[in-house]
Order: C-alpha cells, then structure tokens, then sequence
C-alpha cells in the first residue's frame, strides 16, 4: 500500500521536556487518518515536524515523496496545512484573499482570478465572495482557509484541529467538505481532540497520548480490541459502587449516578461471571445494560491504567462541566467530556 | 524564487498593504486631517505671536512635514503588529515567497501614505499664505529629502512594530515620532528654546531633516548653519536609520516567523 507520510521515530523536546517519544506514522494515500489526543499530546508538534515548519529531534520522515530533512522545499511544495486559527485577511473580501493567495503561488492575475472563483462555489462562499471576511461566521472562515490550502492542489492536506471552536452545523459542513477533498484523492491528515469528530472523519485513527501512538487502527479494530462489550452496572448507593470499584477493573466511574463500566468480551458467560463477583464482594448491581464500546471507552482504557485512583475526576460526575473544570492530567477528561457537553446526540450514535 | 517573482510577491503585498489601509476609514481619515488642521492650528492660533523672522507659516511648513510622517510611521508600526499577531504570517512563511516582500508592501503602504500627507500639508500651507522661493531642482531635493526620511522612518517603524509584537505597544511609536519634533526647530527656532534643550534640539535627527527642507524652500536655515551642512547631516541620519532598520528589521522578521 503506497504511505503519503511515512515517519518512523519521531522524536522532539522543548527545554528537557519531551513532547513526541519516538512516534511511527504511517498514512495511506488517499485516505483520511485522524491524529486523535487530548491537548499537550504532541498532535501540533508532530504536524508542525511533518509540514516542514520545525526539525524533529531525531527520526526520519518521507512525506509525499520528499524526504523531510533532505528535502523540505520538495514538501513543502506538496502540501498545506491549515492551523488552528484561520490565517486569512480580515481586512480583504474572500475573493481578494484567494486572488491575492493565488498570485503569490506565482498564477498569473488571469488564472488566479479563474481559481478563486472556482474554489468560492466549490467551497460554498460565492454570495460572500464580496464581503470583507471580518464579516464572516467562524465556519465560513474555515471554509476559506480550506478553499485557500486548496489553490495549488496539494496532495496531502494537514488540518490541525480543524473544527476547534465551530458550532455543530458549522462542523458538520467542514466534514463534508474534507470528505468530498479526499474523494477527489487528497490525503488527509488532520488532529483532533473530539472523538466524534474521528469516528466521523477517519478511515483510521491513531491516539496519540503523552508523545506516543497508544492505539491506531479503523475505529471498528479500535473498539473491537476493548474486548466485544462495555457493561455498565448501576448500584442502589455508593458504598455498593464503592465496593465494586475495589473489585473490578473498570473503564469508567460515576460516583453520583453510582455507575461502573466495565470492559468484556460480550459473552453471556463473562456477564454471569462479573455479577456473580459482585454479589460476591456485597456490591449486588441494582441494573445492567451492554452496549458496544464507544472510542472513548477506548481511549480510556489506553491512557488510564489506574481510573479507581481518582473516582472523583471521572469524566461523567461533571457532565454539566466545563472541560477546564477538571484538573490537569486527565487526558481523557476534556475527550471525553466535550461531546456529553455539546453533542450528545452524535455521541450515542458512536456507541 | 527569481526576481521576477520577488517583484510580483512586493506588487501584491503592497497591493494588500493599501487595500488594508484604505479601508480603516478612521485611521486614513486622522492621517488625512491631521495636516490640515495642525496647519490651521499653528499658523492661526499658536503663530501669531512666534518671532521666527517672517510669517510662521513660511517658518513651520517642514516641521509639519515631519510631524505627519512621525504620525504616518506610527500607523505602519501597528500594521506591522498586527500582522505579525495574526496567523497570516504563517502560511505566508509555508508559501515560497520572498520574506522580504511581506515588509516590502508595508513600507510602499506607508510611503504612499505619508506622500500624499505631504502633499496635503503643502497644499494647506499654500493656501494660507505659503510663498517658498525654491527653484524647481531645490523643490527636486526637497521632495528627495523627504522621500529619504519617510522611507527611513517607516523602516523604523516597522523594525519597531516587528520588535513588540503586540499592535497596542506598537502603538508608542506614534507617540516618540509625534514628540520628537516638538524637542527639535520645528516649531521654534533653537535660540528661544531653554538652554538645556537647546543641545538636543540641535543633534537629533529631526532637525537636520527640516533645516534642509527650510534652506531648500526659503533660502535660509533656522539654525544659522549652512544649507549644504544640515543637508549632509540630515542625510547621514536617514542612511543610517535605513541601514539600521532594514538590517534589524530583516534579522527579526526570519527569527519572528522561525518557530
């Protein structure tokens, strides 16, 4: 299978702190591969290494054809990336900064004009191509930045946290528009701290945690290889949940819902074996449901070995909360939280 | 990168640089009466009563020429800024242009500004009363003098705004360059100044500068010395501030967009 990005250990640190330990990348042309983690996972270092704007440490890197260290000005020529916060020009209308854009591509003032009208209707925004893009919604500026990354067609495509701050239907446009990028055959690579976002998005999703890959695979491999089932058992008051926490390995806790997650391979057998344990330990479930692993269920069972040491940052007994309410240190927190705070539906529809 | 290129890439920043300083109507409206009315100003209320041998307003025409330019730089500081604050910056640097175009448009923007600011202040002065005694090649030099300075102190300015970052602290550039002239001869001559000022007024940069638009346009200067004197001087100061700045300017910008 041909890689577009084929980087093998990566390794970067700022001031003694190390920020990617040794990362392996392996993106298919063509394909959409999500670089999932929490905030100060690496994500943007690793993008910002692999679009030539920072040396990696250590570590050797082919991107579309180029190699990284040998080759820069090769892929730079190949690729764009979209950052966080949209560089456009406030100042100047859409179809003046896709003009200007153009011409500093070296188009001629004919040819950049032809382009920017195209990527304006393809991108949506020809009703506003005369409006200064000051007057633009958030999502449109995205739109924008895209329809910019997009003038000298590049082959591969990084977006990092591309839908960071949008309103849902702002979001669920820039989905579309990345796929039908990668159906006319642009790989891309994009980081997102929003699970949904990669379930939506990516043909595979490698999570990044602490400067290192901890899972990769399609999200079907990811959810599968938590085992077949989550179970999730409710007990009638917390100290039953208090026992159970003692006696089982759980995914996930709720000290106020009273609820433990546990991860099993789905079998009738396991399920009996679990509640039998349980009663066992004087903690009886009050009620049981089953339910297929979600990624975040994944994911935290990936980053967090030890989650009985701190049922009161569990995810779930904030569910009103702000992700900055959570103390520092639990990744998994603000993955898992931001969907339950905004998007609750799509989240079930994960799961 | 070819030549070829680097022209293009300055023709469409500077093309941006203009577009973005016509359409903040406040600034551009400021830049604008700001001549006019510190015209009015000084010859009608403050004038009146100067001995500076003659009418004022034959006296304070350069003064104001430099006044408004300080003014003009300031603005192109805080465009630097606030370029440099914004994420546009970057996919400039991811793009193959020319870094030095992205100055490059900010300086003709602020040339172009101050120029037509001149010309205003020139207008005005005319129309008050103005009667210089210049011959066209001293107007020639004039008009040399002044493209020199503002090109100068637009290098500055933007070296300034590269060096703060933040389009509010670059805005203490507008403040020095306005004050500047008030502690030099344009206003009054050196010789009513109190004696402690007297030494600054006559050796900063601003003086020689409008000592040699005054002798170009009125055949004499302020200060006693000869024409072709602050002339030297002034252009001393101008070449030096410019190779200064660029060079700074440069230096910054590559390690400001270096991450």
């Amino acid at each position: 299978m041909p890689y577009t990005v084929d980087a093998r250990g990566i390794r970067k640190s700022f001031g003694g702190k190390l920020v990617l330990d040794g990362v392996d990348l392996a993106v298919p042309t063509g394909s959409i591969f999500a670089l999932l983690g929490p905030n100060g996972a690496g994500k943007t270092t690793l993008v910002r290494i692999l679009a030539t704007l920072m040396r990696p440490d250590s570590g050797t890197a082919t991107v579309a054809d180029h190699d990284l260290l040998a080759d820069p000005v090769g892929v730079r020529r190949s690729i764009s990336l979209t950052g966080q916060y949209a560089a456009v020009d406030d100042v100047l209308t859409g179809e003046e900064n896709l003009q200007m854009m153009a011409r500093l591509l070296h188009l001629s003032p004919r040819a950049a004009r032809a382009r920017a009208v195209e990527l304006l209707a393809e991108f949506g925004l020809i009703e506003a191509r005369h409006r200064r893009v000051k007057s633009y919604s958030g999502g449109m500026r995205r739109q924008l930045d895209l329809a910019v990354s997009m003038i000298a067609n590049p082959v591969l495509l990084f977006l990092d946290e591309p839908t960071t701050g949008l309103d849902p239907r702002s979001r669920e446009q820039l989905w579309g528009t990345v796929r039908s990028l990668a159906d006319e055959g642009v790989t891309v690579l994009l980081t997102t701290q929003y699970l949904e976002e990669a379930d939506q998005l990516a043909d595979t999703i490698a999570m990044l945690d602490h400067g290192r890959i901890v899972a990769e695979g399609t999200t079907d491999q990811l959810k599968s290889s938590l085992g077949g089932e989550v179970v999730r058992l409710q007990f009638a008051d917390s100290s039953g949940y208090r026992r159970a926490l003692g006696s089982v390995a759980a995914i996930r806790a709720d000290e106020r819902l009273c609820s433990v997650e546990v991860a099993t391979d789905g079998s009738a057998a396991s399920v009996h074996e679990l509640l039998g344990a349980l009663s066992a330990v004087g903690a009886p479930a009050a009620r049981v449901s089953v339910q297929r692993p979600s990624l975040a269920d994944v994911f935290l069972a990936l980053t967090e070995s030890h989650p009985a040491d701190h049922p009161a940052g569990r995810p779930a007994d904030h569910p009103a909360g702000h992700p900055a309410d959570h103390p520092a240190g639990h990744p998994a927190d603000h993955l898992a939280g931001h969907p339950a705070d905004h998007l609750a539906p799509v989240q079930e529809s994960i799961r | 990168m070819t030549t070829a290129y680097a022209f293009t890439d300055t023709q469409v920043m500077i093309t941006r640089c203009v577009r973005r300083s016509l359409r903040d109507p406040e600034a551009f409206f400021t830049a604008l009466m700001l001549p006019v009315v510190l015209m009015l100003l000084f010859v009608y209320v403050f004038g009146g009563d100067l001995n500076t041998g003659g009418a004022y307003v034959d006296y304070v025409v350069p003064g104001l020429i430099v006044l408004c330019a300080g003014f003009g730089a300031g603005t192109t500081a805080v465009a630097v800024a606030t370029d440099m604050s914004s994420g546009i910056v970057d996919r400039f640097r991811s793009m193959p242009i020319h870094g030095s175009s992205i100055l490059g448009g900010h300086i003709v923007a602020s040339l172009a500004r101050n120029l037509l600011a001149t010309a205003l202040v020139i207008g005005v002065g005319i129309g008050v009363g103005w009667r210089p005694t210049a011959s066209p090649a001293a107007w020639a030099a004039a008009a040399g003098m002044i493209v020199a300075f503002v090109l100068a102190i637009s290098w500055f300015a933007a070296t300034f705004g590269l060096l703060v970052r933040s389009p509010e602290a670059a805005n203490a550039a507008t403040f020095v360059l306005m004050f500047l002239p008030y502690l030099s001869t344009a206003f009054v001559p050196a010789r009513t100044l109190p004696a402690v000022l007297r030494p600054i007024a006559v050796n900063q940069p601003f003086t020689p500068v409008i000592e040699t638009m005054r002798g170009l346009w009125m055949g004499h200067t302020s200060t006693g010395a000869a024409l072709g004197h602050e002339a030297w001087i002034a252009a001393a100061y101008c070449a030096g501030i410019l190779v200064a700045s660029f060079a700074a300017a440069s230096w910054l910008f590559r390690r400001r967009t270096t991450a």
